[in-house]
């Protein structure tokens, strides 16, 4: 283990290659330091993760990604859901059902975070909690968010719960609290552990496979080989807010 | 100068004082008990929820905040325009500006999930955010308006430096409301708000708000202690009140006929405007007609005191109308997110929101209202802001 | 004034007595001791907590020294059932002596303030994991080429 009190800024800055220097805002910069480079790297700018969903896979009846979503963060529980109106209930991501209205043709999706590139909940966050990081992901810095949600009156796609009550117990790895505004974030700590978020992986293991993940930069990622080939849309595409998760067979 | 012959004098401690002070105190306590509640539960226990996130103490916040900066024209007229029959009312102009702002942020900042990270929201600043740049105007205000104040109560000074104070407020209040409107103009995920009007017109409606309020707070004041208001002042506060309300019906017009020619906001003109139920109700029978109509009538067609008393107390509650009407119903009408499909099955997509205000949140809005009366009560008890004679044979002497 | 000074004097005194008074009995811990040593720790905990943090979160670098994940490693505290103490009794690490220093801890209104059994986000997936995203890029370019 390094010893930090006797770790001087000098020191960080000669222990030489681990160490990455990230500006978090103006006039605050922080080192990095520790563990190998690949594992303290985090989040890349050189990425943009993002999902494909086609909704000719997506089962009408199959709730499974938002089963393995609430498992993951821990949200939506029936006790928690006990003493709040239905409207007030988090809901991180959602199953939609829709009905072209000229064809009649019926298809579902998933709908949670579309991470825009140009989120509209982070230009007008007051504080700079509602945030993106460098790898496209936008979510929320609980640790500042003062609970205004003005982010929720911006969002285009309904994609973000406030907390409306007291809670315990939650994931270590998701962390959640009242007053607070919280989305999907496309499950951040698992991308930066090189694991695939838990919708993603219960799409699959439901034998459906109708989210695609993958990096949007990169031209040879499968995500943006399928993109380059098959139709697909963005939501509220005329906003132009780029969208990092899009729709195929909608 | 003729103006130095006012006497101003603090606010006498008379029974009637006493009484209302208790009263306000009151409402102020009950509102701490409200957000003490709120606060232990969360805002489970308010009609707020997922898509209503902004409820009824943001409507009471943002009237308190528009007619704060409108508060603030008489003393604009006096000093900025050069109206004198208006300078023996700029002190308590200003002075009522600060305590609408001080109650109107109060609201905002006691319905936050987290106020006890009010701190953050005053040092951490993301410029690219409307509401930042509103924290900046509201202090900004708050301090300049101040110094305004003080200037202005000067026994002896430059009337130069009077105007340039005067001046600067003027100007930041106008930045101040335009900020306000942009919370909501900027929104362009919304359809009911999206829109750059937004801006003048909640300047218009600041003037108009603000001037009802101060209509009736001075004349309550003046009440109490006895102190004579003229007929024909009244009278011309009234027609200025008209003209103004006049405006915002103006503005509220071209906003909706803007948005009737484009195909595409039909459908949210149509809710506002046709069936949106209590929205609508709200909108045509107590904004438009009781709080816009009827008022421009009284004042015009039968100038008098007590038409302009009811006028202001009219448009103070076609105000609050408007607001909700804005707030409210923007949020309840349903995002499109999936254009050209019908949602079988969704969380609430396509449906209006429902919203019920809970008894909290009305105690949290009477109490921020409350807050600002008394506030300029006990500034107007401990510091010479209100003239002791508005007759019209006094402001005449003057004008 | 003068009421200023009593006041003062009258903080003072309590700062002495307090001073002086029964210090808080910190709950034994379990693992290998802090090479910075307790007393650093006890003062700088939260600053550094709170650079660790904003790198995770912020920067998505997991591999950090500061996590509150990390400190209920060896510092839970259970009771004679075993069960563990939450930030809701005062008997848990934090608040022993956070309620004798009257300092408010904000983090357990997120973070749940006992041990996660679940350690899955501390070291970086294999590609021998399903949920790995080296295996799952795996699996698609082999549909790929079928």
């Amino acid at each position: 283990m390094t010893n930090r009190a006797e770790m001087t800024r000098r020191d960080i800055l000669k222990s030489g290659a681990a160490v990455a220097t990230v500006t978090l805002a103006e006039g605050v910069t922080l080192m990095a330091f520790g563990g190998s480079a690949a594992e303290a790297a985090g989040a890349d700018a050189g990425k943009r993760w993002g999902l494909l969903i086609d909704a000719s896979k997506c089962a009408t009846d199959c709730n499974d990604c938002v089963t393995a979503c609430k498992v993951e963060n821990g949200w939506g529980s029936e006790a928690e859901n006990a003493h709040i109106d239905p409207e007030q209930a988090a809901q991180w991501i959602r199953k939609v059902t829709l009905k072209d209205k000229e064809t009649g043709r019926v298809t579902s999706a998933p709908v949670m975070c579309q991470h825009c590139e140009e989120p509209p909940c982070v230009d007008v966050c007051p504080t700079g909690a509602s945030m993106q990081r460098p790898d496209g992901i936008v979510l929320v810095d609980k640790h500042i968010c003062i609970g205004c949600r003005y982010c929720m009156m911006a969002c285009p796609y309904k994609a973000r719960s406030f907390v409306h009550e007291p809670l315990t117990d939650q994931k270590a790895n998701s962390p959640r609290g009242q007053g607070t505004v919280e989305s999907c974030n496309l499950c951040a700590p698992r991308i930066d552990t090189g694991r695939i978020p838990a919708c993603v992986d219960a799409c699959e293991k439901a034998g459906h496979s109708a989210i695609l993940f993958g990096d949007l930069k990169d031209p040879d990622s499968p995500i943006s080989k399928a993109l380059k080939t098959y139709p697909s849309v963005a939501l509220r595409d005329d906003l132009g807010l780029n969208p990092g998760v899009r729709y195929t067979n909608l | 100068m003729a103006m130095d012959q006012t006497i101003y004098r603090e606010l006498k401690a008379t029974p009637g004082v006493w009484q209302l002070g208790v009263l306000l105190i009151a409402f102020i306590a009950a509102a701490g008990g409200a957000v003490l509640y709120m606060e232990h539960h969360g805002h489970a226990v308010t009609g707020m929820n997922n898509q209503i996130v902004w409820g009824l103490p943001h409507v009471f916040a943002i009237f308190l905040i528009v007619a704060a900066s409108g508060a603030l024209n008489i003393a604009s007229i006096a000093s900025v325009f050069g109206k004198a029959a208006y300078k023996p009312m700029a002190r308590f102009s200003s002075l009522l500006a600060i305590a609408l702002l001080a109650g109107g942020l109060a609201i905002v900042v006691l319905d936050l999930g987290r106020p006890d990270r009010l701190i953050i929201a005053m040092t951490t600043y993301n410029f690219s955010s409307i509401f930042a740049w509103n924290v900046l105007l509201y202090t900004g205000f708050m301090g300049i308006v101040a110094i305004y104040l003080v200037v202005q109560m000067f026994r002896r000074i430059d009337y130069r430096i009077v105007r340039s104070a005067g001046l600067v407020a003027f100007l930041w209040r106008l930045a101040l409301t335009t900020g306000t409107g942009s919370i909501f103009g900027w929104v362009v995920a919304r359809p009911g708000y999206d829109a750059a009007i937004m801006a003048p017109m909640f300047i218009a409606m600041s003037f108009s708000f603000g001037l009802a309020v101060f209509i009736l707070v001075t004349l309550v004041l003046f009440r109490l202690n006895d102190r004579p208001v003229g007929e024909e002042l009244l009278k011309r506060l009234g027609r200025l009140l008209g003209i103004f309300a006049a405006a915002v019906l103006y503005f509220v017009a071209v906003q909706h006929l803007t948005n009737l020619y484009a195909a595409e906001h039909i459908a949210v003109e149509r809710f506002l405007l046709l069936d949106g139920g209590v929205y609508t109700l709200l909108f045509w029978g107590v904004q438009v007609i009781l709080g816009g109509l009827v008022p421009i009538a009284l004042v015009f067609l039968n100038p008098s005191r007590s038409s302009t008393i009811l006028a202001s107390v009219l448009v103070v509650i076609g105000g609050f109308a408007q607001v909700y009407v804005i707030v409210v119903a923007g949020q309840a009408y349903p995002l499109e997110i999936f254009p050209g499909y019908e949602v079988l099955e969704g969380f609430h997509e396509g449906v209006v929101s429902p919203y019920t205000p809970s008894i909290w949140e009305l105690m949290l809005g009477l109490g921020g209202v409350a807050l600002a009366l008394f506030a300029a009560g006990l500034g107007a008890k401990v510091l010479r802001v209100l003239p002791t004679n508005l007759s019209d044979a006094n402001v005449a002497a003057k004008g | 004034m003068r009421l200023v000074f009593a006041f003062l004097a009258a903080m003072g005194i309590a700062g002495v007595a307090a001073a002086e008074g029964p210090r808080p009995i910190v709950p034994a811990a379990t693992g290998e001791p802090h090479p910075e040593g307790n007393e650093y720790w006890r003062k700088h905990h939260m600053e550094l907590m709170r650079h660790d943090r904003d790198l995770t979160l912020r920067e998505g670098v997991r591999d950090i020294e500061a996590s509150l994940g990390q400190c209920f490693d060896c510092h839970a505290v259970q009771d004679e059932t075993g069960a563990q103490l939450t930030a809701a009794d005062e008997g848990h690490f934090c608040r022993v002596c956070h309620d004798y220093a009257a300092v408010q801890v904000d983090c357990f209104t997120c973070h749940r303030s006992t041990p996660d059994g679940d350690k899955l986000y501390r070291t970086m997936a294999t590609p021998a994991d399903h949920n790995s995203i080296a295996a799952y890029l795996a699996r698609l370019s082999e549909e790929e080429t079928e």
